[in-house]
């Protein structure tokens, strides 16, 4: 009797701390996509007053207070492809090698100390390195390929990282059946490991993206020109880029309170770029979960 | 055809094989039994060379296929793996469809006509026992079958390479009654073009397919002879034990 009351005590307990701690994290859940949704929403209503046609196809006029942002779409595109083309095949790759070759040893214990010390490194101190590196000592100039170079420099650990945790989150019996069939361990990479590791080694790629759309500092001194209404024609060219051009008007611009509105204009298209190419991203990723399922 | 001699190996400084010497005929079915833990798995590993993919292993003395020491520096070992296939104690089929997994092994090995490879995938199949309950869904996802269904796969999967030696590890242990001895017609069908070694717990299983079994217990071969021996007449107690189900 006195047996069947404790078990019952013993059973609500659980029922009850079940109940709480499913509902923090439930309540924690909603707080970030509410905090999330504020911070789009905020940037939406406020921006939303200068998106026309004109915004984003013209150059800023009149000491930046009004006209487009066209030329600093354009730069940050550059910059993001410039920067993926460096780091995502270099990234992959070295992230292959230390995970399917060099498994052990002091070699790979090395890269991975050094990606991890430099995804601590603020990111200014990759502009200052980008510099003195890409457009002093290589005399690439203040150009869109040290801009992409250091900016890729900058993300090359998260695809690193990425790379080597989905190659490791791949069960051996993967490899181990491959390589029983007669398979080198080239093939068995190839036609096995990535294509199961691809769709995480993605989430790498949208991370690189987001950083380096949203990065000021590295391009400060390597790549980013403060009022630059032409085109580039060359990866030599100088280019406007979007946040740099945000902190611009934010800041320094010839009428602050004008450009305001440009401001959250400038920050919503950036939002917008980053986001589409995120779910581009996930498109493809979903597409080649499906085909290797 | 397979010959192995004073074969030693360790798991770091773990002698989990010691000493062993001992040869399997062509065209026979040869089973190793013993309890959980003895090396069964190992010592069948050492033939397709897999033992080589656990770091920090050592080996010594000679394991040798048809006449050729396969620990050899100049043996590539793709190629022995060709030769010698092998099915996992779990299924381990690839993300790809049924079609692609079956495939897989004449495609890494060079065959790229379309038509062969889609008569061999069927004749595997067919083989394995396992054509009728696929043959509509050859498109779709090898995950998307039973686990049963995923091992008679696998072992489609190596069938279709054409091996001279098929090492199995368990390949019952995840299957109904019906599909195991479907498995073990097809071990006496095979056993024309191909040399078989099979780990099994199952002693009724070993007694029925193998012609010779293998007795291991705690890294050591304790007794090895025609399977009706073992199982009628063995010369040691301990095999009498185990075979008779009186051990542990
Ligand atoms: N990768 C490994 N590293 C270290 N020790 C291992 C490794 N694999 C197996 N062993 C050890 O070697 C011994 C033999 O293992 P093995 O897998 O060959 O046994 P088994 O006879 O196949 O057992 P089971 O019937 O349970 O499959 C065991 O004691 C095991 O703990
Ligand atoms: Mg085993």
């Amino acid at each position: 009797m006195n047996d069947e009351i404790k078990m019952q005590q013993i059973h609500r307990r659980k029922r009850l701390y079940e109940a709480i701690f499913f509902g923090l994290f439930r309540i924690m859940g909603f707080m970030v996509v509410l905090i999330l949704g504020f911070i789009l929403c905020f940037i939406t209503m406020k921006g939303i007053g200068v998106m026309s046609w004109e915004f984003i196809t013209a150059s800023p006029t009149d000491g930046l207070t009004k006209g487009g942002i066209f030329p600093a779409i354009v730069g940050t595109m550059c910059l993001i492809a410039g920067s993926m083309i460096f780091a995502f095949p270099i990234g992959v790759l070295s992230g292959i090698y230390t995970t399917e070759y060099a498994k052990t040893g002091k070699w790979v214990k090395f890269i991975r100390l050094m990606t991890n010390n430099l995804s601590g490194v603020p990111s200014i101190v990759f502009g200052l390195f980008g510099m003195s590196l890409f457009v002093n000592t290589l005399g690439f100039g203040d150009s869109i390929l040290a801009g992409s170079l250091t900016l890729g420099l900058l993300v090359l650990p998260v695809v690193i990282r990425t790379t080597e945790e989905a190659i490791l989150s791949i069960d051996d019996s993967f490899r181990h059946g491959s390589l029983a069939l007669g398979a080198t361990k080239l093939q068995t990479i190839n036609r096995v490991v990535l294509p199961m590791a691809f769709p995480n080694i993605i989430t790498g790629l949208i991370l690189s993206i987001g950083r380096v759309s949203g990065e000021t500092a590295p391009i400060l001194f390597t790549v980013a020109a403060y009022f630059l209404p032409q085109l580039p024609t060359s990866i030599f060219d100088q280019v406007m880029a979007l946040p740099y051009h945000l902190y611009v008007i934010a800041t320094s611009g010839t009428n602050i309170e004008a450009s305001r509105g440009i401001a959250y204009g400038t920050a919503l298209v950036l939002i917008i770029i980053v986001l589409t190419l995120n779910l581009a991203a996930n498109v493809i990723r979903n597409y080649i979960q499906k085909k290797i399922k | 055809m397979i010959n192995v001699e004073n074969i030693n190996f360790y798991y770091g400084k773990f002698h989990a094989l010691q000493n062993i010497s001992m040869g399997m005929e062509a065209n026979t079915i040869t089973a190793l039994i013993g309890p959980s833990g003895c090396g069964k798995s190992t010592f069948l590993r050492l033939f397709n060379r897999m033992n080589d993919l656990i770091p920090d292993t050592t080996l010594t003395g000679t394991v040798s296929i048809g006449g050729v020491d396969i620990y050899q520096k100049n043996v590539l070992v793709d190629d022995l793996r060709k030769r010698v296939g092998m099915v996992f104690q779990k299924p381990n089929p690839f993300p790809k469809s049924i079609f692609e997994n079956v495939a897989y092994g004449m495609r890494v090995n060079g065959m790229n006509n379309k038509k062969i490879i889609a008569e061999k995938v069927e004749q595997a199949l067919k083989h394995a026992a396992l054509w009728d309950e696929v043959k509509d869904k050859l498109k779709k996802s090898a995950f998307a079958i039973s686990g049963g269904q995923q091992q008679r796969l696998c072992i489609a999967r190596a069938l279709a390479v054409e091996p001279d030696i098929l090492l199995m590890d368990e390949p019952a242990s995840a299957l109904d009654p019906i599909s195991t001895s479907k498995i073990e017609e097809l071990m006496f069908q095979l056993k024309e073009d191909y040399t078989i070694v099979i780990v099994t717990h199952n002693m009724q299983q070993a007694a029925r397919v193998s012609d010779h079994t293998a007795y291991f217990y705690m890294g050591e071969l304790i007794e090895y002879g025609e399977t009706k021996k073992i199982f009628t007449n063995p010369d040691k107690k301990s095999t009498q034990n185990y075979v008779t189900g009186r051990f542990g």
